[in-house]
């Protein structure tokens, strides 16, 4: 997309000269570098509970966030309303507070290179109701019908369909039209009259509507969903204390993101508050591990053609066989830290501040055959599902709850087991890798990262590997 | 815009839903400025500055729904907010349970509830930096231990929300906070641990000294030091207040109307039974001045009241909006909740345990052998089933005082047990934000560790 034809220019009348005229207003009391960040965004989502559709809510939010940086000081502002008045209001509180001694006399705005990882024509946000109702009606109905002791079914469709306009003081000019769906499905079971159990399926991504009828239809989110629920319900308690844990293919790889992925955003080790800090060339890991954290991959939850600074998204080496080889770097800290930006410059929305994120995190795959792996276990626990997890980046402990479990007994999956939570230390956990898969799996697209208050979504993946100690904590 | 605007908008808004052929309509606008100040290593950080505006639009044509939001309050903007409800109505299935509060539900609590002061308004920025500066320098001095920072913050918010509905209902009302937090990092050999304190209130002059919070958070950092890994064990926990408070959340969603109906509680038909020991009282009060879970109405335009949700371990009362009230053949108790638009969903207003007698130090005293649990991690508590286990830090109880510093351990066992097993509940209840706990003892968990 060019400038001329973006929402921006057309809508707004926002033109090339208006943004240099407020890039030069932010700097107007010196400062290193400024930028603009406009967004438009439209939402959507329809549920459905008790078979009934409840609930079905469209909105649209539109702001421009200006930021100011001198040395290590931002300014930042933001607007709700896109007049010019406005916008050289919010450039003028910026540049207030990150006031400084240097100048950046000119900037020429150019549109550098960018992917294009969703060519989406038709964005799900753009379709008719009636065609997206459809689909948590058809999720309500597999799941009732896959077993007769499910009783609760609750689907949410949710999309948006988020225009972004970067302009910087470095001269780039970045336009990205970035569409993103998601199906979730929550079933309950119940035997008889005792104890319900849950389960939880959805998926989704930088797609179009038909990635919903042809790919992953509601049925096989609804389908995962009921079975987990009615599997659950003959599940044993979790076992209590350090054993061999294996984990499943695809969304277990969040270990990843919490044991490994947080604790390498730049700003935590900048400031030298990551359990990570100066380890750059150790070994953190099993040299079995190879941990990527790539935006580039084609239509997945967690690419993005262009960072929220502007720059295109990379495909980036944490951990090359168990040496760590670097970090996550937005404009403020590739600034500070020397190197340039990995394209990893997020932010929720035009009302947030940028700083380094993760996007799709993943192992690559190993040589061993997931079976091998299971039936190498004596005894141990086979984690195939997760719910959330969340990490102390400084001590580096982390914890996931894995919500889909069995036990390992001579090899083999036996009694399928519930609440267990996973505790490790992120530069320690990994060392224990003692066999990875040939089965790398990302997950099905329903990830939502959250640091200092801001949400992102993001993708996950991992391939069948097995941990030597691991400590559980359940109650048996 | 002005305040009669802002208004006059919301009354528009519904005329216009309804001229387009709503049966009923309800509007909330929300409009609000904030700003935020982080300071690390003695310097300024980030300054973030901003006001914003937006209206949310939720509408029935008889038995069925549509909801919308815009930020974009020009006349295209709200046009655009009307068409899209009516539209969405088109697609959602009648609901006989849909539906506004009965007429005679609205209401509103009169007097000054304290919500909002004006002394944040006018503080300077300069002073709102030195508040950040002077808490961290506070925890930076604490110790030679305490060598770095992730920094302090000083964050205001001062804010106006408008509700109005097709049955007459309109109210308003004005809020503001500030916060100050400092995060300090402490270091020993190879071990690194962080922490936090805040302080949070109404207005500037509620807050605690910038020292107090420099300070608490330096030594709460600095006693998880050179934590260890205890053996798999059961044995009785100790919650902290900071701790105490995510039971509590817990708890709420357990009691929680929607969860009530869809048969997903762990606390679903056990009104009147005794779910917890007899020292246990849990109440949601939505009336107490100056408070963060204080309002004069609710989201559905219902007045806040007092609700006696557990007393003295007997399930009194779930926490109800309009429509899981309808479901259940009750009446609303007040706590609708939901953002700019949408159905209502269900929130709480200050939600708290009544404190008992012993302090933390006598509870402490009082273990010979236990673990007294100051951070928890992760999400492992199910609410269907009532399963809990979470990643916990904290201090190991040897012998009546607290010994040495535990981590990468879990603690487990199953809501239900663990309300019936609560055994102490502390006198120190004080309220930092709308949930709030005093030290409570529960007689045995399960630790995962070694």
């Amino acid at each position: 997309m060019q400038f001329a034809e973006s929402a921006f220019a057309t809508r707004f009348q926002i033109t090339r000269r208006d943004l240099e005229g407020y890039l030069g207003e932010a700097l107007s009391h010196g400062g290193d570098y400024a930028d603009l960040y406009f967004e438009y965004l439209v939402t959507s989502s329809i549920s459905i509970d008790e078979s009934l559709v409840k609930s079905a809510t469209q909105g649209v939010s539109m702001g421009v966030g200006v930021r100011v940086i001198a040395g290590e000081r931002t300014g930042y502002a933001y607007s709700d309303d896109l007049s010019p008045e406005k916008i050289r209001k919010a450039a003028r509180v910026a540049a207030h507070i990150a006031a400084g001694p240097s100048k950046v006399e000119q900037f020429d705005l150019n549109e550098g290179a960018r992917h294009n990882l969703y060519p989406v024509v038709t964005a799900p946000t753009e379709t008719a109701f009636g065609e997206r109702v459809e689909l948590v009606k058809r999720a309500d109905r597999a799941a009732r019908g896959f077993d007769a002791r499910i009783f609760q079914v609750q689907a949410v469709y949710a999309d948006n369909l988020r225009h972004v306009l970067v302009a910087t003081s470095d001269g780039v000019l970045s336009l990205d039209r970035q569409p993103l769906a998601r199906l979730s499905v929550s079933a309950l079971a119940r035997q008889n009259d005792g104890i319900p159990q849950r389960g939880h399926a959805g998926g989704g991504g930088r797609v179009e509507l038909d990635f919903f009828l042809k790919e992953k239809t509601p049925e096989h989110f609804a389908l995962e969903a009921a079975r987990e629920a009615v599997t659950m319900l003959d599940a044993v308690d979790a076992p209590a204390g350090e054993m061999t844990v294996v984990l499943g293919p695809g969304w277990p790889g969040i270990l990843l993101h919490e044991a490994v992925g947080h604790g390498l955003e730049a700003d935590f080790n900048r400031k030298g508050v990551s359990a990570f800090s100066g380890r750059i060339g150790q070994k953190v890991a099993s040299e079995l591990c190879t941990v990527i954290d790539d935006g580039t991959l084609s239509g997945r939850r967690g690419s993005l053609n262009v960072d929220d600074e502007g720059h295109a998204t990379r495909r980036n080496v944490l951990i090359e066989n168990g040496v760590l080889r670097g970090y996550l770097l937005d404009k403020l800290s590739s600034t500070l830290l020397g190197g340039e930006s990995t394209g990893s410059g997020r932010r929720e929305s035009y009302a947030h501040i940028p700083m380094p994120r993760m996007t799709n995190t993943f192992m690559l795959a190993g040589e061993s055959e997931p079976e091998d792996i299971i039936r190498s276990v004596p005894k141990g626990l086979y984690c195939a599902n997760f719910g959330g997890g969340q990490v102390d980046i400084t001590s580096g402990n982390f914890v996931f709850s894995a919500s889909e479990s069995y036990w390992i007994e001579d090899g083999k999956l036996t009694r399928p087991v519930r609440n267990a939570t996973l505790i490790g230390n992120g530069p320690e956990a990994l060392k224990y890798v003692s066999m990875v898969g040939n089965d790398l799996r990302l997950d099905e697209g329903i990830g939502v990262c959250g640091k200092e208050g801001q949400s992102v979504p993001v993708g996950v993946g991992i391939p069948t590997i097995k941990i030597d100690q691991m400590t559980v904590g359940g109650t048996g | 815009m002005s305040q009669n605007h802002l208004f006059d908008l919301a009354e528009d808004v519904i005329r216009r839903a309804l001229a387009e052929g709503a049966t009923d309509a309800e509007c909330t606008i929300s409009e609000g400025d904030e700003f935020t100040a982080n300071v690390r290593m003695r310097e300024i950080e980030q300054v973030k500055e901003a006001g914003s505006r937006a209206a949310g639009l939720r509408i029935l044509i008889g038995k069925k729904t549509g909801a919308s939001y815009t930020s974009d309050l020009c006349a295209d903007g709200i046009g655009q907010m009307v068409k899209s409800a009516l539209e969405l109505a088109d697609i959602t299935t009648e609901d006989p349970h849909a539906g506004l509060p009965e007429p005679e539900e609205f209401g509103s609590l009169d007097g000054d509830l304290a919500l909002y002061c004006a002394d944040v308004e006018g503080l300077e920025t300069e002073v709102k930096i030195d508040q950040a500066q002077r808490a961290e320098a506070a925890a930076l001095a604490a110790d030679p231990r305490i060598s770095n920072s992730e920094g302090a913050s000083f964050d205001t918010h001062v804010g106006r929300h408008i509700f109005a509905n097709s049955r007459g209902f309109a109210g308003e009302y004005r809020s503001s906070y500030c916060s100050l937090s400092a995060v300090p990092v402490a270091r020993d050999g190879d071990s690194m641990e962080r922490d936090y304190w805040y302080t949070m209130a109404r207005g500037f002059a509620g807050l605690e000294s910038p020292e107090d919070v420099g300070r608490i958070a330096a030594g709460r950092a600095l006693r998880r030091l050179n934590a260890v890994k205890v053996e798999t064990q059961k044995a009785p926990i100790v919650f902290e207040p900071r701790t105490a408070r995510t039971l509590l959340d817990s708890i709420f969603q357990a009691v929680h109307g929607m969860s009530i109906y869809r048969h997903e509680s762990f606390l679903a038909g056990k009104l009147g039974e005794k779910v917890a020991s007899d020292e246990l009282t849990i109440v949601d009060d939505g009336t107490i001045p100056g408070l963060f879970g204080t309002s004069p109405f609710d989201d559905e335009g219902v007045a806040s009241r007092r609700t006696v949700v557990i007393d003295r371990g007997v399930l009194r009362s779930y926490l109800l909006n309009a429509y899981a009230a309808r479901k259940l053949g009750m009446k609303t108790t007040g706590n609708a909740s939901r953002g700019l638009t949408g159905n209502a969903g269900i929130g709480h207003g200050n939600f708290y345990i009544e404190q008992g007698v012993q302090t933390a130090e006598q509870i402490i005293a009082s273990i010979p052998n236990g673990f007294y649990v100051t951070e928890l991690l992760g999400f492992g508590v199910n609410i269907v089933t009532g399963d809990y286990s979470r990643g916990a830090a904290g201090l190991w109880i040897r012998n009546g005082e607290l010994a040495f510093a535990v981590s990468e351990v879990t603690i487990a066992g199953n809501l239900k047990d663990m309300l019936l097993g609560l055994e102490v509940i502390g006198s120190d209840l004080e309220f930092q934000g709308s949930v709030a706990a005093p030290t409570l003892k529960i007689g045995e968990m399960t630790i995962g560790g070694k």
